[in-house]
């Protein structure tokens, strides 16, 4: 027989987010997207679409990029995650991808913006040294709708220079 | 929230898995990667009542070879293929594909077994291990087979898996000397399912004559599409001629439907044109 006890709504789960750790209650069927917006108010993790197709939920879970919204933060418990709150070391030093992006104006509406940040700090990591079409097809995972990318993928250049 | 109420369950081993599945048939699911099941969800096309997790089972994550069988487990990510080289060695095809998948983002989390257990019928891997003749190991409490990927696929979304079995590995052969591949495609846009895609292997003698071809073909029906037309390159060099005659055949034995995105002559053009990319490719890659 299976021990149903195994099987449940709600969990405790503990999360590290940008270095603080959590302990919350969740219903399993809430999206970590949503966890991270609404539970710990950390509001800069956008959700677009929620079926994965837009990349402004886009987060590190232990060290990869994944999106938000096509997990349940259940599944993050233990976990380590970084939202774009947590890429700049503070208001006044922000990250070169992000200092980029003001430089090559990469913004127009900024909705798209936390997960190119997310997303750009990811892909650069483990490819310091990206080509312009390496740039590109990772760019392909987040959309932008105002800017074109011209800009954004400037920006991503710049910042890998900077970054080297 | 947005998926309807369900509840949760993330054993650490497959039997304890088999166990939920085993009790619960057709009202559990499985969630691997989750990168096609959670959109169902949170759009409410898929409601089931207990949700399998299975990304904590270890056992089910590893990519070795046995002999000259590529042995991958169910829960290996897009990106392990992508990256692997055991993978990139003995089925370069395979990582081929797995880099054509989505984005960035979910290549993280997908993996090979949900891939084929959603049976989409764009998308890459499914049509890459149809080419390939790989074969599902599947497990249940009733005990483990074996199926081929000419069974695996029935139609849309769905395949010959039982609501209480789970995919416990995928078995490639590996190439040998003498083999040629590629992966071709075309879609919308980067990172979508593509609107056809074509898979393709030869195998020549050293007298360069084929003696050996799969090709199968995403986008153009139900389910990936095995091309009998690849045994006609058997016996031939892969010239120019033989590769249009072989695309020209493949072309003929599909019948695609239409929809909001291509219509049926447009796919039918695809297949041909991009099975023709694909085999010439694969013929410029054999290497001794």
């Amino acid at each position: 027989m299976v021990d149903t006890g195994a099987c449940y709504e709600s969990k405790r789960i503990r999360v590290t987010v940008n270095g603080v750790t959590y302990e919350r209650d969740v219903d399993v069927r809430l999206l970590l997207s949503d966890f991270i917006r609404q539970e710990l108010g950390l509001t800069g993790t956008h959700v677009g679409c929620e079926e994965g197709v837009c990349g402004a939920c886009s987060v590190i879970l232990d060290g990869k990029l994944v999106r938000s919204c096509l997990m349940f933060a259940v599944q993050a418990d233990g976990c380590q995650i970084t939202t774009v709150e947590g890429i700049a070391q503070g208001p006044d030093n922000l990250h070169p991808i992000q200092e980029a992006l003001i430089e090559n104006h990469g913004v127009q509406c900024g909705f798209c913006t936390p997960g190119v940040v997310v997303s750009m700090y990811s892909f650069l990591k483990e490819n310091p040294e990206p080509s312009e079409e390496e740039i590109r097809e990772a760019l392909a995972g987040n959309i932008c709708r105002c800017t074109g990318y011209a800009g954004i993928v400037r920006a991503v250049k710049s910042a890998s220079r900077k970054a080297r | 929230m947005k998926p309807s109420k369900f509840r949760y369950t993330a054993p650490s081993m497959v039997a304890e898995a088999l166990d939920f599945l085993n009790e619960y048939g057709s009202d559990a699911k499985i969630l691997a990667g989750g990168q096609s099941l959670v959109p169902m969800l949170n759009l409410r096309l898929a409601r089931p009542k207990i949700l399998v997790d299975i990304n904590r089972v270890e056992e089910l994550s590893f990519i070795r070879v046995e002999g000259d069988t590529l042995v991958i487990g169910a829960l290996t990510r897009h990106a392990e293929l992508e990256k692997s080289e055991i993978v990139k060695q003995n089925c370069p095809l395979l990582s081929e594909a797995a880099a054509l998948i989505g984005s960035r983002a979910v290549r993280t989390r997908g993996t090979i077994g949900g891939s084929l257990a959603h049976c989409d019928p764009a998308a890459e891997l499914p049509c890459v291990l149809h080419a390939l003749g790989a074969e599902a190991l599947v497990v249940s409490k009733q005990g483990e087979r074996t199926i081929s990927m000419d069974e695996f696929f029935i139609t849309y979304f769905t395949t010959a898996l039982r609501p209480d079995e789970l995919i416990r590995e995928i078995r490639v052969p590996v190439f040998t000397k003498r083999m040629g591949h590629a992966i071709t495609e075309v879609w919308r846009r980067y990172g979508d399912f593509a609107l056809v895609n074509v898979a393709a292997w030869i195998k020549t003698d050293s007298d360069e004559k084929v003696v050996g071809a799969g090709i199968a073909l995403g986008g153009v029906g139900g389910s990936p599409h095995k091309a009998k037309a690849a045994d006609l390159l058997v016996g031939k060099r892969p010239d120019e001629k033989a590769i249009k005659e072989t695309a020209e055949a493949v072309a003929d034995e599909i019948s695609p439907e239409s929809d909001n995105i291509a219509s049926s002559d447009y796919r039918r053009h695809l297949a041909k044109v991009l099975t023709r990319r694909a085999l010439t490719l694969a013929a410029a890659r054999i290497r001794g």
